[in-house]
């Protein structure tokens, strides 16, 4: 396995094989091949590696009651008064890795009396360290076991200490002025003088709730009440640990078991019960309701965390609520990506100075004020026009009318971004006027001077006010 | 306000249309002029859409911009942003001639929200409860002094509570500025004997 950190590849994993080889984790990928010129290698999936782990770590649970992930590829089990269940601490290690052999993986483990030394020695070639004689079991592993960092290993190695045992019988004070409180800390841990307990993980709060109803309703205001105080419980959750949901959906169970279901999309992050309700007012109308329905579920699947915000009674941020209430509504009935705003962007090409964004996922933005020569109100895909004469044309025709100019403003050159191949683009730099008709529009025509044969071509591409 | 002191002030909590090739340049002059959200419903087959740069000063950060896909969306988008609260100005593009049903609708949802709306219509397809119809054309200035004057002829073709008129402005369309253009007089009384 190799993974790509900065702008070199390195070996993520490597399998007993490739260590016999002499290759080893951490190494950069030219140098691996250079020593092993026939290696295969595959890019590592560190979100997928990080679920197969959280899979095995809930596997683990079958040998003891706490299990923690130590580090990215490791596990922790505090095993204290399990052994006696499998026959013993050689028969429960024995079990476990003949397990993890049959589904095909090579694991190392360790049994020690604390975390520290555990850890160690599972990176070291396992095995188990009897009670009261952690010394003797993890003394001859290198310094590094001890979960130190690379300045602290160097720097004992330069001084002739290389073996955990080689410490032990140090005097303390020195070490710790020299090498600082971590050094003293990991060995204390290593050697069951500091307490390091096992705890697992929290699990990733579940924002869902459910209801379940002794007699199935039909009624939409009974529904409507279900739904109000599920969303009541939901929002509670969701404030308690300052998230906001940006889709709500409500899935309802029938007695026929049947079921339907309603999602509603928000404009922004919310926890707001009573704001939420209203949104679910044209779906429920539409539920069939059967028999009854006896069971309600209400889920929040897309969150966004969402920051305490003081209350007021400020009109602006009355008008604020009010306007989001508004887009969340039109949104959920012509889709929130029909709801838009319009944003500035960095660009001299007239299609790429504004971004068109869903208003739902953007914040409005300043415009810059304006500079440079001035700009349509309403800007189009060009469309060519016909029969022009001149440069710049003195009458052409344009959807069906015939115009005649009357005053023209320019040239304004404006040269395509090389850097984006845009196919609008591809006939060259235009020069871009303003023509003032007889006939009464302002329009912004341009011609392309850089295109192969003939005469340049006319088109329109916006009018102004 | 008087009418007489501002001749294009809509009357709010109604429903306006305005018709003609300068009906977006209207619209856009009197987004400038209404304070709060701007609501533009377009429907998505549209090709002409506003461009940020060329709108007037301060209409770009409030404009918001619907793109509903069927005639039926659309009208549902006009009343349900009519009847909102904070909407300053609603702007709407309707491509059918509009039903005196679908006009009343809007005038009661207007109402409702107290917002104001403008309808932009293909010439005649309006409907009966409109409150003011504006005919807005854009105006060539065959001065050779005027450069950049930038003249549009707003008519009001109905209104039904105040009198029909014809103004002659000259909006450069940035700011909500504009300058009366005083009709040319042909003059009836004899000159004034020199003195």
């Amino acid at each position: 396995m190799t993974l790509r950190s900065g702008n070199s590849d390195h070996l993520h994993c490597v399998t007993p094989a490739a260590i016999a080889q002499g290759l080893s984790r951490g190494m950069a990928l030219a140098d691996a091949r250079a020593l092993c010129p026939d290696l295969a290698t595959r890019p590592a999936d560190l979100a997928r590696e990080a679920a197969a782990l959280a899979a095995l770590c809930r596997w683990a649970g079958r040998y003891a009651p706490m299990v923690a992930r130590d580090g990215a590829d490791g596990l922790m089990a505090d095993i204290s008064g399990v052994p006696h269940l499998f026959g013993g601490e050689v028969a429960l290690r024995d079990d476990l890795q003949s397990r993890l052999e049959q589904s095909g993986l090579a694991a190392n483990s360790a049994v020690a009396g604390t975390r520290g030394a555990a850890h160690a020695l599972a990176r070291h070639g396992g095995g188990i360290v009897p009670d009261g004689r952690l010394i003797e079991g993890i003394g001859h592993l290198p310094i590094g076991a001890l979960r130190l960092d690379y300045d602290t290993v160097s720097g004992l190695g330069r001084m002739g200490l290389s073996r955990i045992g080689d410490l032990v019988p140090l005097p303390r004070a020195p070490l710790a002025r020299r090498f600082g409180q971590g050094l003293v800390m990991r060995l204390d841990q290593a050697l069951g003088q500091y307490a390091e307990p096992v705890t697992a993980a929290a699990d990733a709060p579940h924002f869902g709730v459910r209801i379940t109803l002794p007699e199935p309703i039909g009624l939409q205001s009974d529904v409507m009440a279900a739904l109000e105080r599920l969303l009541a419980r939901l929002c509670v959750k969701l404030s308690q640990h300052h998230m906001g949901a940006r889709r709500v959906r409500l899935e309802l169970r029938r007695v026929d078991q049947g079921a339907a279901q309603v999602e509603i999309g928000l404009a922004r992050p919310m926890n707001d019960p009573a704001r939420i309700a209203a949104l679910f007012v044209k779906g429920v109308e539409k539920i069939e309701a059967g028999f009854g329905i006896d069971a309600l579920r209400l889920t929040a699947p897309v969150l966004e965390s969402l920051a305490p915000e003081q209350i007021s009674t400020h009109h602006d941020v009355q008008r604020e609520d009010e306007l989001a209430d508004l887009l969340s509504s039109l949104g959920n009935r012509i889709g929130f990506d029909r709801v838009l705003r319009l944003l500035p962007a960095e660009s001299l090409i007239p299609e790429r100075s504004h971004l068109v964004a869903p208003a739902a996922y953007s914040a409005p933005e300043p415009v810059p004020p304006h500079t440079g020569p001035l700009r349509p109100i309403t800007l189009f895909p060009p469309e060519a026009v016909t029969g022009p004469s001149g440069n710049p044309p003195a009458r052409f025709r344009w959807r069906r009318m015939h115009f005649t100019t009357l005053r023209a403003t320019g040239p304004e050159r404006i040269t395509p971004e090389w850097w984006f191949d845009d196919p609008a683009w591809r006939n060259g730099l235009r020069d871009y006027w303003r023509i003032e008709t007889k006939q009464g529009p302002r329009l912004w025509l341009f011609s392309t001077p850089q295109t192969a044969h003939g005469s340049p071509n006319w088109y329109v591409q916006g009018e102004f006010a | 306000m008087r009418p007489e002191m501002d001749p294009f002030a809509l009357r709010s909590a109604r429903v306006h249309e305005a018709e003609g090739r300068g009906r977006r340049a209207f619209a856009l002059f009197q987004a400038a002029r209404h304070p709060g959200p701007l609501i533009w419903i377009l429907p998505a087959h549209i090709p002409e859409v506003p461009m940020l740069r060329g709108l007037p000063q301060g209409v770009g950060e409030r404009l918001h911009l619907l793109r509903p896909s069927t005639e039926m969306d659309l009208l549902w988008c006009i009343e349900e942003a009519l009847q909102a609260v904070p909407v300053g100005l609603v702007i709407a593009e309707a491509q059918k001639p509009l039903s005196f049903l679908a006009g009343r609708r809007q005038q009661l949802a207007a109402e409702t929200g107290r917002t104001t709306g403008l309808m932009l219509i293909q010439t005649g397809a309006g409907s009966n409860a409109a409150e003011t119809r504006w005919q807005c054309q854009p105006l060539a200035s065959l001065q050779k002094t005027s450069a950049d004057s930038t003249l549009h002829c707003w008519n009001t073709i109905k209104n039904k509570s105040g009198t029909c008129k014809n103004w002659t402005i000259n909006w450069n369309g940035t700011s909500t500025a504009f300058h009366m253009v005083s009709e040319a007089r042909e003059r009836h009384e004899p000159a004034q004997p020199p003195r």
